[in-house]
């Protein structure tokens, strides 16, 4: 099965294990908080990144299936469409 | 389509449905009877204007949902997610469902719902009730916020008169919730009714699986479930006269800023931006407006006039109609100093939850308010635009993303005055008008420790 990383934002305080252990698919925003790599857990990373799930002190990150279904109905004022990262509306590269 | 509705006379209690409905026309629906109005509509004019609710037992529990799938509503709030879908989902858990009316309305630059509610606030009711018998759910909770009591007022006094009148077969509670930003996004209002805060919690569980007292929920906008009451009347073709064939039905939407007749009105969906805004009598001389509110995306008059405001039109230029606002920036107002303002208050308007957007907002403010006062300190253009990628799509909701995507487009439509501000030279609208107030209304700071 595929896996992938996932981070609970709100149980996470940013004490950054998990990047120095898995610097490969993690990294740290300039507050110290997990960037996660937009892809899947290679094979050889699975045991590093169980890892890395058993020493998060908050119990924020985890391991999920790949191809866990994210489109659920929503609601609010707060879940509009993103915007397309990095891009500008013409879809250009800025 | 004048501002707060139609003209729609006052109809004869014998009117029949199908005489009813004709008379409520494409754009005066919600709004019928708006104009001569001083106060919301009684349970009696109410019933006069719009004929009973029929009877939808539990037997058919399935005949509305089917119906206002088929009629292709979408929700009104700003996500625009198929109703049908969702109240389907909702009734297809097991054991007894709940129902939510959301009439948070944080965004402020919308007075929709609240317009809604003060005038016909049993149009919601009915329709909270109605998809409440469909989705199985025995009980309804409508969500306003506390900055609001003569709204709760109103809402409270028209839930009354319906219990007197032994309308309903299910309970109607009337909350009045903390009126922060994110407090009018679902999971917050969930962990709220749960005896939380009021602020948004981590997904999954969505509320529709497992909300209110861990039972599945519905949770809608105020104004969805208003149309989803007409559609309970008159059916889903009666719905779809109105808009288009991909976005059915009409819709409120509020417009300010530069217009000579601001105010809330209601439009067919996929009305064009420009005959919205010729509506509202748009100052020749107007600026880019801003889409969706304060989550919404800047664009030039010219970009967006001929599109239709429905999600499916806006989206080819990345907007969306959100809880349908429209703003026209005035001749002679810096729309990076608007943005800054709006920035500012978005930062101090998160849940203090997630670490990108505590700690990011206030530094993608900070660069935007360097970047429109013209005091630059350092490369700012290229650090706020890193900040902006980097905080996108990390916070258990999507109040950073939407300040990322207010602020990203502010920077493609007035990509001229950020040239200008950046080096350092004065802000060229400001110099081609007169120096102009702010404009975007900031909301008082009101009880910010106050979530409970």
């Amino acid at each position: 099965m595929k896996h992938r990383l996932a981070v609970d934002p709100i149980a996470c305080t940013g004490h950054g294990i998990c990047a120095e252990m898995l610097p490969e698919l993690i990294g740290l925003d300039e507050w110290g908080y997990p960037v996660l790599a937009d892809r899947e857990v290679p094979a050889q990373l699975g045991s590093l990144a169980r890892r890395a799930v058993r020493l998060c002190p908050t119990l924020a990150l985890r391991v999920e299936a790949a191809n866990a279904d994210r489109r659920v109905p929503t609601g609010g004022t707060a879940a509009q469409p993103a915007p397309s990262r990095g891009t500008d509306r013409s879809g250009q590269r800025r | 389509m004048a501002p707060h509705g139609g003209v729609a006379a006052p109809h004869s209690p014998a009117a029949s449905g199908r005489h009813r409905a004709d008379l409520l026309g494409r754009s005066s629906r919600l709004t019928a009877g708006w104009q001569d109005a001083t106060g919301p509509a009684s349970l009696r004019e109410h019933m006069d204007r719009y004929g009973p609710v029929p009877q939808l037992g539990t037997g058919r529990r399935g005949v509305l949902i089917d119906a206002v799938t088929q009629a292709g509503l979408t929700g009104r709030g700003g996500a625009g997610f198929p109703t049908g879908i969702k109240m389907r989902s909702v009734a297809s858990r097991r054991g007894p469902a709940v129902v939510v009316a959301n009439g948070m309305e944080s965004e402020p630059a919308s007075e929709k719902d609240k317009a809604l509610l003060a005038r016909a606030p049993h149009l919601v009711l009915d329709g909270a009730v109605a998809a409440a018998v469909a989705t199985g759910a025995n009980a309804v909770h409508v969500c306003l916020p506390r900055s609001r009591d003569w709204l709760v007022g109103i809402v409270a006094d028209a839930v009354a008169e319906r219990e007197r009148a032994g309308l309903d077969p299910v309970r109607i509670d009337v909350h009045d919730l903390p009126h922060h930003y994110v407090s009018s996004e679902e999971t917050s209002i969930v962990q709220w009714l749960n005896g939380g805060e009021a602020r948004p919690t981590a997904v999954p569980p969505r509320p529709f699986e497992k909300g209110v007292g861990g039972r599945p929920t519905l949770l809608d906008n105020v104004e969805t479930l208003a149309h989803v009451a007409l559609i309970a009347r008159f059916g889903p073709a009666w719905f779809r006269q109105a808009g288009q064939a991909d976005a059915p039905g009409s819709m409120l939407t509020t417009i300010s800023g530069a217009v000579s007749a601001p105010g809330v009105y209601e439009i067919e969906v996929g009305t064009t931006v420009g005959d919205v805004l010729a509506l509202t009598g748009l100052h020749a001389d107007a600026g880019p407006l801003l889409v969706g509110g304060y989550f919404g995306t800047w664009h030039d008059r010219e970009e967006v006039a001929a599109l239709p405001m429905a999600a499916t039109g806006l989206r080819a230029v990345g907007s969306s109609p959100g809880a349908g606002v429209l703003i026209a920036l005035p001749a002679g107002a810096c729309g990076l100093a608007e943005t800054a303002r709006v920035l500012a208050w978005l930062a101090g308007q998160g849940a203090g939850q997630c670490g990108p957007c505590v700690f990011g907002l206030p530094a993608i403010a900070d660069d935007f308010s360097q970047l429109a006062g013209g005091r630059p300190k350092g490369p700012v253009l290229d650090r706020l635009e890193r900040r902006l990628g980097t905080v996108l799509g990390r916070g258990a909701c999507r109040h950073p993303d939407g300040a990322v995507r207010l602020a990203s487009s502010a920077l493609t439509a007035f990509a001229a005055d950020v040239k200008s501000h950046v080096s350092r030279r004065v802000c060229l609208s400001a110099r081609h008008g007169q120096q102009r107030g702010p404009l975007l209304p900031i909301p008082r700071p009101a009880d910010a420790e106050v979530w409970q």
